[in-house]
């Protein structure tokens, strides 16, 4: 029962985020510093991760080719494929849940305990559209860290084969440029919207409805990324299967 | 001048107010007083509209609260200057900022215009140099003031405060009672605090409403509290051995 209405609660918090705007003037501000805060801040990690995930997906798929009938080029498009369609949207996003998730569900939350919330609401402050609009609005560059874990992520694929003498670079990238379908990207950005939507509103709401003190923070913190985590791959599902299937 | 008729709010089984009536005019520090557990939090938050009640009215200055719209309540949330336990300062903001945050929220001011505002009333709650500290680096009294200094930056009509002199030493307690009053009578608001601090009680309380169980038990001011024979508010205010010395060298004084 407390799992429906939390499922209403949640709907009821994204319609009434679009009430009441707080003045142009100010919320600029914030959103600017939710996009430093969000997605720039995140920018180190994805690129770490994509460069080493990138490496590791090359080196297992070369690994895995044992067949002498089996182009060494494969190399390449398998990787391509696995970094664009999967591991860049869905993975770092995963990851983001946790990076993310539980800094927005920490901040919002510890508003909450402190009554700068309420401090909001008595002055006739929509805390909503004030605390969780700008981190929706700023996670919509989200794709544009996702595309740079992309490139990174098969370009460390690029470095490992070559590096690790797994195969050679024309191989690499003629396997990078084979059966390019322009739809993939779109598929991957499109997922890459509704993550960035999902990674921005469910840490919110963990946070924004949190009771308690600073112990349930932290639990309302890793609910958070439980939740987010298990949101992200039910929507990658259904998703896949509906543009893809 | 708000007023209360009947207002009654539960949680669940629980009848935390119990048709609560009273007044709060202009002009005057009133106290909501009572024991913890007594439902004067839950008064407060009702009356802020940060609770909804179950029965009953509260109107401000004509304006029953029930019936505005939402965007309407959040228009006369705006004329309220609220004064939180634990201050609430937004520690992302200094202390400046945090001070002009209502005027930029509703106000179409430019920033030093702003500023010289900010400047004004931080200067009238005795803070004239903290304006680039943190929150986290201000003592608790001086966040207290920062705290009374954003409530009445966007002159407010209300201002509502709950347990301003919590976790304070009794002379900052004093300074901070005192200067509640002062901005009472200079800005002619209807003040409401919410304390269970027998000095504030003593000082500045120019209405008493002591809450009992979720009712209103008694009502009177500084001075008749000294005099009431009812035993719940004697048994509350006078608890300690001071007090009780207290009030009868003033009841001797006056016979």
């Amino acid at each position: 029962m407390t799992f429906i209405s939390n499922i209403g609660l949640y709907f009821l918090m994204i319609k009434e985020m679009f009430r009441k705007p707080t003045k142009w003037s100010v919320m600029k501000g914030l959103i600017l510093k939710d996009i430093d805060d969000l997605v720039i801040g995140s920018l180190g990690i994805v690129a770490f991760i994509s460069f080493f995930v990138g490496g590791v997906i090359t080196i297992q798929t070369a690994l895995n080719i044992t067949n002498p009938l089996i182009p060494k080029y494969l190399v390449g498009f398998a990787t391509r494929q696995s970094v664009i369609l999967e591991f860049a949207p869905t993975f770092t996003s995963i990851i983001m849940a946790g990076k993310v998730g539980s800094f927005i569900t920490s901040s919002i939350g510890t508003m909450r305990v402190t009554e700068q919330i309420d401090a909001l609401e008595v002055m006739g402050i929509n805390s909503l559209n004030y605390l969780v609009f700008p981190k929706a609005v700023a996670m919509m560059l989200y794709p544009f860290a996702i595309a740079i874990g992309m490139f990174l992520g098969i370009l460390g694929g690029m470095a490992a084969c070559v590096y690790g003498g797994y195969t050679t670079l024309e191989d690499y990238i003629t396997g990078v440029q084979m059966d390019f379908d322009g739809f993939h990207m779109a598929y991957s950005f499109l997922k890459t919207f509704v993550f960035a939507f999902i990674l921005a509103t469910i840490p919110s709401f963990h946070g924004y409805y949190m009771k308690g003190g600073a112990l349930e923070v932290g639990k309302a913190s890793t609910t958070s990324f439980v939740w987010t985590s298990v949101v992200i791959i039910l929507i990658n599902y259904i998703l896949t299967d509906m543009l893809l299937g | 001048m708000i007023e209360v008729k009947g207002l009654h709010k539960s949680f669940g089984d629980a009848h935390i107010l119990k048709g609560i009536d009273a007044s709060f005019e202009k002009g005057k520090t009133s106290l909501v007083i009572g024991q913890s557990g007594s439902g004067k939090t839950v008064f407060i938050k009702c009356l802020l509209g940060l609770f909804p009640y179950d029965e009953g009215t509260i109107s401000y200055d004509g304006k029953i609260y029930s019936e505005l719209t939402e965007d309407q309540k959040r228009d006369l949330r705006a004329e309220i200057g609220m004064v939180f336990q634990g201050s609430a300062l937004f520690d992302s903001m200094t202390i400046q900022e945090n001070v002009m945050f209502p005027l930029r929220m509703f106000t179409k001011m430019s920033k030093s215009e702003m500023e010289d505002r900010a400047d004004i009333v931080l200067k009238r709650v005795n803070l004239d140099d903290a304006h680039h500290k943190m929150p986290s680096e201000a003592s608790g009294g001086m966040q207290k003031r920062v705290a009374i200094a954003r409530a009445i930056v966007n002159n407010p009509k209300y201002l509502f405060c709950d347990e301003p002199n919590s976790g304070l030493d009794p002379k900052t307690a004093i300074v901070i009672d005192n200067l509640i009053q002062e901005i009472t009578d200079e800005y002619n608001i209807v003040t409401v605090i919410n304390s269970h601090d027998m000095n504030s009680v003593m000082e500045i309380g120019e209405k008493i409403v002591f809450l009992q169980y979720g009712l209103k038990e008694w009502e009177g001011s500084k001075d008749t509290i000294f005099r009431t024979d009812n035993k719940a508010v004697t048994d509350f205010v006078y608890s300690s051995e001071l007090f009780k010395k207290v009030r009868k060298m003033y009841l001797e004084e006056k016979q």
